[in-house]
């Protein structure tokens, strides 16, 4: 048996998220995607403006927030999500694009949850008559924009991105203990935010459709970023192997 | 432009704030993009070529 055939093939995913594969496949994407985004978002804001009431009995005159904050806060946790998946990757399968793709999630999911943090003030002011209070899923989702800076900061301080890689990894994994403590916080605490809300059946569908377009608009949007960043990230790395390379050759 | 109520002013600076950031994480990823492709065009415009720019496994 000769090495070659006896050499493991590597499976469809391998291929398919190898680097210079995934700098291939990945460009078409990009317009498709963000146009869907820019749809959905336009749907979004134009049915929740123009089509829902702009008032509910429950929720108030600040509705119109909710469009922008429910995303947010889904995508402040979503993000993270992808980044622990990555992380694993990072760890277990020491797979090349999984540092890359937890490495540029972070700012984005950085930026998201601020503006959850930001949206959520702005809806408690009228709602609660405060902008901030301490309780478990503000104080939390604070933690969760403290645990982003953290990572990106640790991403910084490293020359060697692949020894920042498995750093950057294990503390993602542990940041995840405060992913289950936002999602449950307000079961488990007396919170003004109010308890999870199932969208499917207790919400009036007039608000329901925009709400999920918002939703839906701003992951595509996210996706879209994601894509182009990892994109630019693969790119700088391999000008930094090109520099290096020269620089060995100038000795 | 509809009739947003008492609480006008909360929901325009949410909105405003939302949009610039958004425009802002936006234009970071593009112009990002933009500086990386050109940094490594211009070093391989200087003759320097990846030495495993070989095609990715089948």
């Amino acid at each position: 048996m000769s090495l070659d055939s006896a050499a493991p093939k590597a499976n469809w995913f391998s291929r398919l998220a190898h680097p210079g594969n995934f700098m291939g496949w990945s460009r078409p994407l990009i317009v498709p995607v963000a146009v869907l985004a820019a749809l959905c978002l336009a749907a979004g804001l134009y049915l929740g403006f123009f089509a829902a009431p702009l008032e509910t009995a429950n929720v108030g005159t600040t509705l119109p927030i909710l469009y922008i904050h429910v995303p947010n806060a889904w995508l402040s946790q979503f993000v993270y999500g992808a980044m622990v998946v990555a992380s694993l990757g990072t760890l277990v399968w020491r797979h090349p694009l999984a540092d890359v793709a937890a490495k540029v999630a972070a700012p984005l999911g950085a930026t998201f949850t601020a503006l959850a943090l930001y949206t959520g003030s702005l809806w408690g002011r009228p709602a609660w008559g405060t902008f901030w209070e301490w309780d478990g899923r503000m104080t939390s989702t604070l933690l969760l924009f403290f645990i982003y800076c953290g990572i990106i900061a640790l991403w910084r301080a490293f020359d060697d991105q692949l020894r920042a890689a498995r750093i950057v990894a294990v503390v993602t994994l542990v940041g995840a203990l405060n992913i289950p403590v936002i999602k449950f916080s307000v079961d488990w605490w007396n919170t003004l935010h109010q308890r999870s809300t199932n969208l499917a059946s207790s919400m009036d569908p007039s608000i329901r459709l925009p709400l999920l377009l918002m939703v839906l608009g701003f992951t595509l949007l996210f996706l879209v970023l994601h894509i182009v960043s990892m994109r630019t990230e693969i790119l700088n790395r391999r000008a930094l192997s090109l520099a290096r390379q020269a620089a060995m050759g100038a000795r | 432009m509809p009739d947003l109520g008492p609480h006008a002013v909360y929901i325009a600076w949410a909105y405003a704030g939302v949009a610039l950031a958004t425009l802002a994480i936006i234009a970071y990823v593009a112009l990002s993009s933009r500086r990386a492709g050109a940094r490594l065009k211009a070093l391989e415009a200087q003759g320097i070529r990846r030495r495993s720019a070989g095609a990715p496994p089948a």
